[in-house]
């Protein structure tokens, strides 16, 4: 990327204009509702908060959301980095569609996808019996791990592994000591993307969720749950702590890449 | 890939793809072909005559109307936030950035939550807004607001590299010429973005009519009057009209395999183009 070198006594207009429309619009929209979750959380004081945050209906919610959410990331890790692989790797009939295909999720809205899933259980069951019921529909997502790992894979140099092999390796240990270093960041990124999103999934699976409280109720339905009960510091409470661990993930996503530019750059 | 020992044996090659096919096959195509099989699996008459009830007009309108509210403002938001971030230097853009792309990391039902929290009934505005007979929450305004809220960083995501790897160059020589601020972006910038900028609103379209969650916590499900198509979706399967849920739930599948197409023509025709956005 050849950027030309930023300063501040470039000639061109519209600096305050454009800045002064980004900060307005991202404050309105994004920064003073989202602070809403967290004053309102605590408005009821720090007994009434725990209360709702930290019930052990909460707690088994939080447990099934990012537990889930956990189990499908690292499904996608490993067939995202095999369909990265096939794609950058190989030539063959198919493959122009197979890259479009990737894509599907991130067009495809969630209540379909969700009830695409409904009618697959109605019709064979078999692929209900063994895939987590809430871990099949956060693992629909393996666009973002593909996506991710896609360039790291095609810039990594085919030099470095001929000269393994030329020193005796072999294709696997080539693979395992030479490639995965190489492309681990951007695995990590890529988990920790679809660990995030995984986590505050909600339209793909209260479709084929059962939504029973303790056993198969994930934290955003608890949300609305609470929502319809009119309790909205219970509400608040509870998407506080999703947010708290999304942003945490967030952080280290970030530190992730900053590690992956220094690697790779 | 040229040397010949850095090939896996055919078999192996032959294997990861036919796993890689599967995969895609299994996760993507028969979910999508599951849609809509059982959507024309009691023939066209029964499709046509639920996509064309009229509670579910009401909610293929509502979509659209949400998405040409939604798109077109943060089109313009994102435009801006490109120009600010790409174009100058300033203290704290990396942090910019950041909140930018927040609402990719928020939940769905948060997104909606927030403004249920400012705008509900009991909200910090709910009293006021009462007393004044402004419906925000379970009406359009609330549907607008949480699918903008969504769909933030579509566009700014794809034009902030875009404008970064294009540098100033252009527009400078466009000023220096004796073209105005204006000009230059309507003549050299925009020229310049235009295809990086149409597949950021493609996605951005397709995000806003398919949103799910965060528009199911604002709209209150009053049927021909706050459902968006996804909302009517999972209406009619709690009411156990399969026929009709999977043929409104076609109708969104199809916007997505067009979406699809687009972007896959996009990137195929202009990938020069939009190759600094990858």
């Amino acid at each position: 990327m050849a950027s030309a070198p930023a300063s501040r006594s470039t000639p061109l207009p519209g600096f305050g204009l454009s800045l002064g429309v980004t900060v307005l619009w991202l404050s309105l929209i994004v920064l003073i509702p989202l602070s809403a979750v967290f004053v309102r959380s605590g408005s009821e004081g720090w007994h009434n908060f725990w209360a709702a945050a930290g019930s052990s209906r909460a707690l088994a919610a939080y447990r099934l959301s990012f537990g889930a959410a956990a189990l499908a990331a690292l499904i996608n890790c490993i067939f995202g980095l095999l369909v990265a692989w096939v794609l950058v790797r190989y030539r063959f009939a198919g493959r122009r569609l197979l890259s479009a295909l990737i894509d599907l999720p991130f067009a495809l809205p969630t209540a379909v996808a969700g009830i695409a899933l409904t009618a697959l259980y109605a019709d064979t069951g078999i692929i209900g019996r063994i895939l987590e019921p809430a871990g099949f529909p956060v693992a629909y997502k393996p666009a973002g791990v593909v996506r991710t790992v896609e360039p790291v894979l095609a810039e990594a140099s085919s030099e470095v592994e001929e000269a393994a092999l030329t020193l005796g390796a072999t294709r696997l240990q080539t693979f395992s000591r030479v490639i995965l270093p190489t492309i681990v960041p951007a695995l990590a990124t890529g988990f920790a993307l679809a660990f995030a999103r995984g986590a505050g999934e909600y339209g793909s699976v209260i479709f084929i969720a059962g939504n029973v409280p303790f056993k198969s109720e994930i934290a955003p339905l608890l949300i609305i749950t609470q929502l319809e009960e009119y309790s909205y510091a219970g509400a608040a409470a509870i998407a506080c702590v999703m947010l708290l661990i999304s942003f945490a993930v967030l952080l280290l996503l970030n530190l992730l890449q900053h590690w992956q530019q220094r690697r790779v750059g | 890939m040229t040397a010949a020992g850095l090939r896996e044996p055919p078999a192996a090659k032959a294997l990861l793809i036919l796993a890689a096919l599967a995969y895609v096959a299994l996760m993507l195509l028969l979910p999508l072909g599951a849609v809509m099989y059982e959507a024309l699996r009691k023939g066209w008459g029964l499709w046509h005559a639920a996509v064309t009830e009229p509670d579910a007009l009401a909610s293929i309108k509502l979509t659209l109307i949400v998405a040409a509210i939604t798109v077109p403002l943060n089109t313009v938001f994102g435009i801006a936030a490109a120009w600010a971030i790409a174009k100058f230097d300033f203290p704290g853009k990396a942090a910019l950035i950041a909140l930018i792309e927040l609402p990719f990391s928020v939940s769905p039902v948060v997104s909606g939550l927030v403004f249920v929290l400012l705008f509900g009934a009991q909200g910090w505005l709910g009293p006021w807004l009462d007393a004044h007979d402004i419906h925000i929450i379970f009406a359009l305004p609330g549907l607008v607001l949480a699918t903008v809220f969504v769909t933030f960083p579509f566009v700014a995501r794809q034009l902030i590299p875009l404008m970064s790897a294009q540098g100033r160059a252009d527009e400078e020589a466009a000023l220096t010429l004796g073209a105005s601020g204006w000009q230059t972006f309507w003549r050299v910038t925009l020229p310049n973005i235009r295809f990086g900028l149409l597949y950021g609103v493609l996605l951005c379209n397709a995000r806003a009519m398919g949103e799910f969650g965060a528009v199911s916590v604002v709209s209150g499900h009053i049927r021909g009057q706050t459902n968006t198509m996804p909302l009517q979706v999972e209406a009619l399967y709690n009411d156990y009209d399969f026929v009709a849920a999977f043929a409104v739930a076609s109708l969104l599948a199809l916007l997505a395999l067009v979406t699809l197409a687009l972007k896959s023509a996009l990137e195929w025709r202009y990938r020069h183009e939009l190759s600094a956005v990858h």
